[in-house]
């Protein structure tokens, strides 16, 4: 019996700018529905490794998604794979409304209007207050409601694999808590996730597994509950 | 887990606004009154409609998809030369000869695209206005091809085999028929899959190119639509004159169109055509003015960019939103 490949698995991706490198290579990976977050300080490198993976910038290295080299398609071919971001400061189209959001981010399904119109349901149940303010514009809405778009237009998208970036950066408490139980329930129907957060307490909490940046590299690997054991790193991350 | 949504992903349906149906009779008020009384008025607003369609298409490249672009009038050229060499020079027939001109240019347009829409920004500003200089350059040097600084005349109007558009009023109509039928087509291709990819580019290249959209390649299909729109207002200004030469196609027509497309609303559907509108009448309504005719000119242009600084295309829906507004606070 032979095990299936993980989600997502990096090897040795490393990215630069100019002569900085901003990323050394790094390893990691992702099971079928599981939620990995990744810990680290401001500049470690965390944005980098996920702009690395979607190719953002340009990286050397290999991505394999559900065991298939995917390190040399562009970005949006990685969008119709299934590998989908939500970029730090939510990327939303500000001109547009949340109607016009959403429908643009099941781009890749083309001219399916019954599928989209099911992920639009979907996103609704999952943040009503979307569905109250559809034709307002995404510029307008407060800092919880954009992020709410934000995740939602990724979940038109149809994701395999999810991938965030500091989602409750700028948040109030409470929001950002909301924001990321709700993720934490995405993950329990079985959507793969790739969590990038400062907020670590929050995502220790649904997170299975973290890994910690630090300077470009992976200082640590460690399931999410043993990170009270390693003083250093409750330290710095559960306080 | 699905619930039923009576939200649907279509847009909400357009309605007009009495300002808006106010803003469509007083354009076809003035097209009534220049039909009637012809004479110049009917070259200006001729011009104006050339422009229009300029900028409709400029306004696809840089209204919706947000870039720049120094170098349409480049298309222009090709779409005025083009209709002057194989109507005046080889006597292929206008109806033939302006599609034929709108794929030489659009084709032009992709092996030039492909390679400068790499850049971004100033950069690719830079790229396009240097586009535009060198085509301007070859109009005047290529002197077998292009007649140079003398200019190429005797360009047939309008028509179809033995019919032609001789007289302007038959002409205007025609050019106001095309240029309804650009705005047409700009608006569906707008509200389609491809328009709201273009939009989306305009708002966040990084999050579109997440989302799944092929950033390249629609750059350079709404640079090719650009360049068409371009060639057929080239085209078209050489059967309404009869005669073109580089200058029409030169730097003026850059900043006149850019005048245009900004004083009446970038990004927007009939911004480029209002644009286009006030921009060729005011000269004539200060000429009165004599001297002062390009300062009073100059002043009205600065005026309406100050207090209207998203065009006037934008007025009716602010108007509309302070009525409502209004209405809301008296409510009880």
């Amino acid at each position: 019996m032979t095990l299936a490949p993980p989600l997502l698995e990096v090897r040795e991706l490393s990215a630069n700018y100019g002569r900085v490198m901003a990323l050394k290579p790094v390893s990691l990976t992702v099971a079928e529905g599981e939620l990995v977050t990744v810990l680290g300080p401001n500049g470690a490198g965390k944005t980098t490794m996920l702009r690395a993976i979607t190719r953002l910038v340009n990286a050397k290295g290999q991505v394999l998604f559900k065991g298939q080299d995917v390190s040399r398609l562009a970005t949006h071919e990685l969008a119709t794979r299934g590998i989908i971001m939500v970029q730090e400061g939510r990327g939303l189209f500000a001109q547009m409304s949340i109607r016009e959001n959403l429908v643009l981010g099941a781009y890749t399904l083309g001219n399916a209007g019954q599928e989209s119109e099911r992920r639009l349901a979907e996103v609704f149940t999952l943040f009503p207050r979307l569905k109250e303010r559809v034709d307002q514009i995404a510029g307008s809405l407060s800092g919880g409601e954009q992020q709410m778009l934000a995740v939602g237009r990724a979940l038109m998208a149809g994701p395999k694999l999810l991938m965030l970036d500091e989602p409750s950066l700028g948040l109030a408490p409470k929001v950002a808590a909301n924001i990321l139980e709700t993720l934490g329930e995405l993950n329990r129907r079985g959507l793969g996730i790739l969590l990038v957060e400062q907020k670590a307490p929050l995502a220790l909490k649904l997170a299975r597994r973290a890994y910690v940046i630090t300077l470009g590299r992976i200082a640590a690997e460690l399931q999410a509950n043993e990170i009270k054991s390693h003083h250093d790193l409750a330290k710095y991350y559960l306080h | 887990m699905t619930l039923p949504s009576t939200i649907s992903t279509s847009a909400p349906r357009w309605r007009l606004t009495p300002i808006q149906i106010a803003g469509a009779l007083a354009g076809v008020a003035l097209l009534a009154i220049v039909f009637v009384n012809g004479g110049y008025f009917v070259t200006v607003i001729g011009f104006a409609a050339i422009y229009g369609i300029f900028c409709t298409g400029l306004n696809f490249f840089m209204g919706y998809t947000g870039q720049a672009s120094f170098g349409q009038n480049a298309f222009a050229a090709l779409g005025g030369y083009g209709t002057a060499i194989l109507c005046a020079g080889q006597g292929w027939q206008p109806i033939v000869a302006l599609p034929a001109t709108m794929v030489i240019s659009g084709l032009i347009a992709v092996v030039i695209g492909y390679p400068t829409l790499r850049l971004r920004g100033h950069y690719l500003a830079m790229a396009t206005f240097a586009l535009g200089l060198i085509t301007y350059e070859l109009s005047i040097e290529w002197i077998d091809l292009t007649q140079g600084y003398m200019g190429y005349a005797g360009i047939p109007p309008l028509g179809i085999g033995k019919y032609e558009l001789t007289g302007d009023r038959q002409q205007l109509v025609v050019l106001v028929i095309v240029l309804l039928l650009g705005v047409w087509i700009a608006n569906r291709l707008r509200n389609s899959r491809f328009g709201r990819a273009l939009r989306a580019i305009a708002g966040s290249e990084a999050a579109a190119n997440a989302l799944g959209i092929d950033i390249a390649r629609y750059k350079l299909a709404a640079f090719v639509v650009a360049a068409v729109y371009a060639s057929v207002a080239g085209s078209l200004f050489a059967h309404f004159i009869g005669f073109i030469s580089p200058e029409v196609f030169g730097l003026s027509m850059v900043t006149l169109s850019f005048t245009m497309l900004y004083l009446g609303g970038i990004g927007t559907i009939w911004g480029p055509i209002i644009g286009a509108v006030i921009v060729s009448m005011l000269p004539e309504a200060f000429r009165g003015l004599k001297e002062l005719q390009d300062i009073a000119y100059a002043a009205v242009l600065i005026l309406i960019l100050i207090f209207f600084p998203k065009g006037l295309a934008a007025l009716p829906g602010m108007l509309w939103r302070r009525r409502n507004e209004s209405k809301a606070e008296g409510a009880p």
